[in-house]
């Protein structure tokens, strides 16, 4: 599939990833917020629909709008991986900078794992990230 | 805020012999000598080693001479991440000096971030910096503050000077009244596993003090044996801090610069 003219909204998964049975193997991972009193159940079925991310990219200054915002990502893809993304996606000559931005205040470090943003950042069962061609939160 | 002033000093003055060697297949005429250096822990590799690049860049071929990249026991050191941590992750059991081979060529693309100047390394300190400010303190703080001050936490760090980083970093550590931390920044680095990070706030819902021991008991189960046994060594700043250390007095004191606490779980057998 190729980006540009993806019509579904889900970005292709070309290989399996191991560290999603990493995260399926811990017991303990869920956040104090969604602790439920019966945690066996619970964190089965929350582990279960955590095989991905979903994403809404929204532009900031001059970058351009992309026909289609909400993707699903996997976990364990990179922030870096997503840079690449946009920058097909978008088209961007190879002397263009992207910058990508959580919670409009800081840039992650394009080795973080999307799935660590959205555990940490995330909100109403997405994550929101801002893309811009310069620096803009720093 | 930080009262344990002299906690924070011990842990500012860290340092690590590194013993830095040219890789030898790639040296161009005669191998040249090593070169030793006593790194701060709290610091980052390109911060610390122009001297090593002018050494050892002369004695490679020139047309093959690339972006210098280290390596320790066949594996890329990532440069975004602090020496301390680095040293504690992969090289706990070294003799010292740590032994670090040097190379410039063939740069490990899929591995290592690029690293084209010491700007690119501030900018990922700041980034960091600011993302445990989000967690910390919804960015308030950090967003509250000036440039200069930003500029000033690098600087001190940069310089090694204890006193120009803590009059800035101080204002990241405060918490007045019911206003502490919402949420400890945390990584948890097992070998070459992608680093763990989650929301863990200092206070259990029911309104006890969190420790070590209750986030370690969250995220990583399975460093306990079958009857309570641990199973691995906890290490921060080569330290292991009793698991009942209070993760919020962890977190104002054992921080690196960036404001993380970087915990590392190492295997048992590391003698101290």
């Amino acid at each position: 599939m190729s980006a540009t003219n993806a019509e579904e909204s889900e970005i292709s998964n070309e290989e399996t990833d191991p560290c999603l049975k990493t995260e399926e193997q811990q017991p303990g991972d869920v956040s104090p917020e969604y602790k439920s009193k019966e945690p066996t159940g619970a964190s089965a079925s929350v582990t279960e629909s955590k095989t991905k991310v979903d994403l809404l990219l929204k532009p900031a200054g001059d970058a351009p709008i992309m026909k289609k915002k909400k993707w699903a990502v996997e976990y364990c893809k990179k922030v870096s991986w997503i840079s690449e993304f946009l920058r097909k996606y978008l088209k961007f000559e190879p002397s263009e900078s992207i910058f990508l931005y959580v919670n409009q205040s800081f840039s992650p470090a394009p080795d973080t794992e999307v799935g660590t943003l959205f555990e940490c950042f995330g909100s109403d069962g997405k994550l929101v990230l801002h893309y811009c061609k310069s620096a803009a939160w720093g | 805020m930080a009262e344990d002033r002299e906690i924070l000093r011990e842990i500012w003055e860290g340092k690590i012999p590194v013993c830095f060697t040219l890789a030898s297949e790639e040296v161009h005429s005669e191998q040249p000598d090593p070169i030793y250096l006593l790194v701060s822990r709290l610091s980052y590799f390109p911060v610390v080693t122009d001297k090593v690049y002018r050494h050892f860049s002369r004695c490679i071929d020139q047309e093959k001479l690339d972006e210098m990249w280290l390596e320790y026991e066949g594996l890329p050191i990532k440069w975004h991440y602090p020496i301390g941590l680095l040293f504690d992750l992969l090289a706990g059991d070294e003799v010292l000096p740590w032994s670090i081979t040097v190379h410039f060529q063939n740069f490990p693309r899929d591995e290592l971030l690029h690293c084209p100047n010491k700007e690119a390394v501030e900018s990922l300190y700041m980034s960091t910096l600011k993302e445990a400010d989000a967690l910390k303190h919804r960015s308030q703080i950090v967003n509250s503050m000036q440039r200069k001050d930003h500029k000033q936490l690098w600087i001190g760090l940069q310089n090694d000077n204890f006193d120009q980083f803590w009059a800035v970093n101080r204002k990241l550590m405060e918490m007045g009244g019911d206003d502490m931390f919402r949420h400890i920044p945390f990584r948890i680095y097992q070998s070459e596993k992608p680093y763990l990070q989650k929301l863990f706030r200092p206070v259990s819902e029911e309104g006890y003090t969190q420790n070590l021991e209750q986030l370690l008991k969250m995220f990583v189960p399975h460093i306990w044996g079958k009857n309570g046994e641990l199973l691995k060594r906890v290490l921060i700043h080569g330290v292991d801090p009793p698991l009942n250390t209070s993760i919020l007095w962890l977190s104002e004191h054992f921080s690196y610069p960036d404001n993380f606490l970087h915990i590392c779980i190492v295997p048992m057998d590391i003698p101290s």
